[in-house]
Parts: structure tokens; C-alpha cells; sequence
């Protein structure tokens, strides 16, 4: 079942410097472990191919049912520098978001995913 | 026995935030701190640009009118303020505060946190090899040296703490960070010593939740957005602080705005780094420890956080020229406004290329098609109403820029059809004051508390 992942988690995004950080949230507890097993580090850098020129890092906060990812070369230099819109990387938050996922039918009922 | 809380709350996230909210804090309910963080990265360098035009100035303007509508609360009812507004003068800060209380007819006892300013200091720091090297690129500072226009240490708590316990009502810093103006009071109050690195640790991430304003209460909140209450007239977020280090984030009672797990949540991850390393002056604090559950309506407990001992290192935020910018806007209309758009950048770039102007970087964006999301948004643009076409150049010659601000406008006589959106005029030269971050010894910096 295709799932956005927009209708299962939440996110923030900010800058440090030229790099942006996504913040990701599970809408639920239960949906954290599937959000941590599809968004690899591999995945967020192909999703975000040719909208940042340098690496992702992966960071869990089980805790909080999060995950956070630094984009790096994704400000276009990073604040007063940038000439980009979102010069602050604010709104990488729903770029993420955008993402689709691939799970299972008997996984995504269990869970109670809605489907996209 | 009920037990001790000490209650702390956040007025102002940013230089710009809303000018109601500190008086808001210190009426809608009872509050024995308020925190108002004024200062962002390039904050910095703009107050020092005003110093240098008038030495009275280089502080944040708003905390006058703010300190003014909380003036009462601070005098009559003991609420104690802690505030960055110091900017590059915390001095005059000061001197301006003052002034407001004796319109008055009330006295004032300010504690001024002096220290972390580094710009005089400059020069013979280098020479005693400081290197002051760029934290992401590892370039020495020498590269920039002659263009900096402002350099100062991110201070911690301790000044502030201090500050307290001179028994200073309004306690104004310069480059303090965000989250020391939370956990200072906290930490004053229960008497934290330098090694409770949980306890410290547990204030730092108070003061992360507190320090961007409404954000942890419902403002700029992506779940259920569109049911978050009352905006309008949204609550700013309060700490409950105990003596354990665990703390409640609330908001005042008949107040908009929403305080809850998902708000707490999105602020705890916003702006950052590895969250197993949050490093301040004080402390360094384990985000990956936070444990946060529902305590009530607009009731968040955050409880169980690990901090470690700090580094020897204090961060330097130091701001210097880096060349022009401009940025310039047209309006493509429907039918194909996308393709109009895109026509009209290729003829610009075209014409640009003519006149031989060389930039250091050209960048186009079509907003309402893929200005924010870039490839992502797929075919968004194809059947738009109207896109914006946003033409970006930078370079380090003025003469360059200025040239491209001249080249925008005629495209609405000379380019493609369905045009509009040019009233503002020609788009403004800007100098540009980029960011150099750079670590220093933390026995350079020496802070002096001031009572005035």
C-alpha cells in the first residue's frame, strides 16, 4: 500500500549555517518504528537529489518518536548569503513530507496506516 | 506540602516577535521570571552597524517598549526579567531602561552582563594565535579579518546567575545564548551547582522550548494546524520548573494557541544538530534522553534528561562583508505562466550575459512552481494561476549588482506577455554580512556583572 508520509508523521525544519535540519515525528508511537526502518539515510538523500549539494546525516530519537536529518549544502550558503526563498531551510520540513512509502498491505492494516 | 516550582516565561523569540506578548506574560497569570530572547545570528552585526553610527545605540529598540509595559509586574509584583536586548551595548541598554522606569517614577536595579564581546579584542586575540577558524570550512579568520564587523562569545549562565543573586530585577546581557536566559533563574533558584550536569542539562532544554516563543505553544505547528485554537491570540509558553530538573510547559489559561506533545516535539527538534551532543557554555545535554509525556490540557512534562560536562570551548558568532546582493521579482499570468516565466529568465540571463556581467552565483526560482520544494513539486507550475519569477544575483562587485536591478524592469515592455507585479520598483542593492562561526578558549572570555 502506498502511504504518504505526510498523513503519519509531522515535522520542523531551521538552519544551522548552510545546513538545513529536518526534524520528523511520528503521529503516533506505534508508527515510529516503520517511519525509522523507510527513511534510511540512502532514502532522504535521493529524495532530496538536486536540492542539496552536500551529505545527509541521520540522527533517532526514539524518545521522541523522532528522527533528524542535517542537510548540508542545502541553503545556498546559509542565511544573510542565500539567495533562495526559504533561505533558512523553513519549509524542508514539508519537502520531507512529500515522501511516499512503500508497506506492506497486512503491515499498513495491522498499523492502521491511511493509505494515500 | 506543595511542592516548589519556579515559574519562567518566554515573551519574545526573535527580534520582530510580537510586541503584546511580554505584558501578555506578566497579566494573564502569575509568573516569577520573564525571558525575552531578542538576538539571532545576524542580529549581531546590524546593532553593531547602528553603534557605529551612534554610540547610544546597538541594542534591541523593542525591549524599551517592552520593559515599559511590564514595568509595574517588575516593581510591584517582583517579576524579574532577563533579556539579550544588550546586543553590542548592553550599557546603553541599561541607560535607555532606566530612563523608562524614572518617566515613571520608579527605580530600577539592572544587572548588566558584560564580557562577551570580542571585537576590540580582536586583533591581539589573532596575534595570540587564536585562530578563530570557520567551524564548517576550518579557513582561518585572517581570510576575513579586515571585513569583520562583529565578533562576540556566546556566554552562559553564570553572569546571569550572578546578576540574581546581586538581587538585579532586570538582568540585561549581550551574546548570552537563547537557552541560558531560561535556565539561569532555574538554576539560580535551586542553587545548581556547576557539576549538576542533569539538572543544568534539563534547564538548557527548558530554555530550547522556551527560546523561539510561541513556537512550542501552537505557532507555526504542522499537526493539526488547522485546529489549533485561537491563534489571535495565541499564549507564549511558561516553564514550571522543579527542583529535580523535571518541568511542566504550560501557557496561561484563556489564552489561544495549544500546548502539547506534537508542539513540544516540533520545537525540541527544530534547529537541530546531533542531538546526543547539545552543546552550551554550561552544559551539554543529551536531547536523545528527553522523556515528554501529556500532564493535562496544555500540559507537557519533560523529565529524565542526561547532560554531560561542558568543553573548554566557547562558541563565537562573528559577522563580516561579504559582497552585494539583489534580488528581483516579475508576475506571469495564466495561460502558461510557467513557460512564460521561464522565457523571460532565459532572456535576462541572455541580456546579462551581453552586458559581460559576472556574478558570483545567478539563481532562479519560480515561485508557485518549485521555488521551495524544487523537483519535488513535479509539474505543480504547468496550470498556475500566475508563478512568480525571482531572479537572485550576487557578487562581490557593487557596480555588477547594481547593473542587474537596471535589466529586470524593461522585461515587462520587452519579454513575454500575461506580466505584472512590478510596482515595488527597482529591486535594492544589499550588502551582504555573512555568518563565521569559530570556537575559542573559554579563559579568553571573562564576563563582569554590573548592578546599575
Amino acid at each position: 500500500m502506498k502511504v504518504r508520509l505526510l498523513d503519519i508523521a509531522h515535522a520542523r525544519s531551521g538552519d544551522k549555517g548552510d545546513t538545513a535540519n529536518v526534524g520528523v515525528i511520528a503521529n503516533r508511537p506505534e508508527w515510529f518504528p516503520l517511519i525509522a526502518r523507510e527513511l534510511t539515510q540512502a532514502r532522504v538523500t535521493q529524495h532530496f537529489a538536486g536540492m542539496i549539494e552536500g551529505e545527509v546525516d541521520r540522527f533517532e530519537l526514539p524518545n521522541l518518536n523522532a528522527l533528524n536529518f542535517l542537510l548540508h549544502g542545502a541553503l545556498g550558503g546559509g542565511g544573510t548569503l542565500s539567495l533562495k526563498t526559504d533561505a533558512q531551510g523553513k519549509v524542508y520540513s514539508t519537502a520531507l513530507l512529500r515522501m511516499m512509502l512503500d508497506v506492506p498491505d497486512a503491515e499498513a492494516r495491522a498499523l492502521g496506516l491511511p493509505s494515500a | 506540602m506543595t511542592e516548589r516550582v519556579v515559574r519562567v516565561a518566554s515573551g519574545q523569540g526573535f527580534w520582530g516577535d510580537s510586541l503584546d506578548a511580554p505584558r501578555q506574560q506578566v497579566e494573564n497569570g502569575p509568573v516569577d521570571y520573564l525571558m525575552l530572547d531578542y538576538l539571532a545570528e545576524v542580529t549581531m552585526s546590524i546593532l553593531q552597524k547602528q553603534k557605529e553610527r551612534d554610540p547610544t545605540m546597538g541594542y534591541a529598540r523593542d525591549f524599551v517598549g517592552a520593559m515599559d509595559s511590564v514595568l509595574e509586574a517588575v516593581t510591584e509584583r517582583g517579576v524579574r526579567v532577563i533579556a539579550n536586548a544588550g546586543g553590542v551595548n548592553p550599557p546603553a541598554c541599561a541607560t535607555a531602561i532606566q530612563g523608562v522606569a524614572k518617566k515613571r517614577g520608579k527605580s530600577l536595579r539592572i544587572g548588566v552582563v558584560t564580557g562577551d564581546d570580542l571585537l576590540p579584542r580582536l586583533n591581539e586575540l589573532v596575534e595570540q594565535g587564536h585562530a578563530l577558524a570557520h567551524m564548517e570550512t576550518g579557513e582561518p579568520l585572517e581570510t576575513v579579518r579586515d571585513r569583520v564587523l562583529s565578533a562576540n562569545a556566546y556566554i552562559g549562565s553564570k553572569p546571569i546567575v550572578e546578576a540574581l543573586s546581586r538581587k538585579a530585577q532586570v538582568v540585561i546581557t549581550g551574546r548570552s545564548t537563547d537557552t541560558a536566559l531560561t535556565m539561569a533563574p532555574i538554576r539560580f533558584e535551586y542553587g545548581w551547582k556547576d557539576t549538576d550536569y542533569d539538572r543544568l542539562a534539563a534547564g538548557i532544554v527548558a530554555g530550547h522550548i522556551l527560546e523561539c516563543g510561541a513556537q512550542s505553544s501552537g505557532g507555526n505547528c504542522q499537526y493539526d494546524w488547522r485546529n489549533i485554537p485561537d491563534l489571535a491570540n495565541v499564549g507564549y509558553p511558561i516553564a514550571d520548573a522543579y527542583e529535580d530538573g523535571s518541568f511542566v510547559v504550560t501557557k496561561h489559561p484563556n489564552t489561544g494557541g495549544r500546548v502539547s506533545v506534537q508542539t513540544v516535539s516540533e520545537q525540541l527538534v527544530y534547529e537541530m544538530g546531533d542531538p546526543h551532543g547539545y552543546i552550551t557554555p554550561d552544559v551539554i545535554a543529551d536531547f536523545s534522553t528527553i522523556r515528554i509525556e501529556d500532564a493535562g490540557p496544555d500540559r507537557v512534562r519533560v523529565f529524565g534528561i542526561k547532560g554531560y560536562a561542558p568543553t573548554d570551548k566557547l562558541k563565537v558568532s562573528i559577522a563580516y562583508k561579504s559582497g552585494y546582493k539583489a534580488v528581483g521579482t516579475l508576475v506571469y499570468s495564466w495561460p502558461d505562466a510557467l513557460e512564460k516565466a521561464q522565457l523571460a529568465d532565459r532572456i535576462l540571463r541572455e541580456r546579462l550575459e551581453r552586458l559581460g556581467l559576472r556574478f558570483d552565483e545567478i539563481l532562479t526560482e519560480f515561485v508557485g512552481a518549485s521555488a521551495t520544494h524544487g523537483p519535488l513539486a513535479g509539474d505543480a507550475g504547468r496550470n498556475a494561476p500566475e508563478i512568480q519569477l525571482r531572479v537572485g544575483v550576487r557578487s562581490d562587485d557593487r557596480a555588477t549588482v547594481e547593473r542587474f536591478t537596471r535589466e529586470i524592469a524593461p522585461l515587462v515592455l520587452n519579454g513575454p506577455p500575461g506580466v505584472t507585479g512590478f510596482a515595488g520598483g527597482r529591486p535594492k542593492v544589499e550588502e551582504i554580512v555573512a555568518y563565521w562561526p569559530a570556537l575559542i578558549d573559554k579563559t579568553v572570555v571573562q564576563t563582569h556583572v554590573e548592578i546599575v
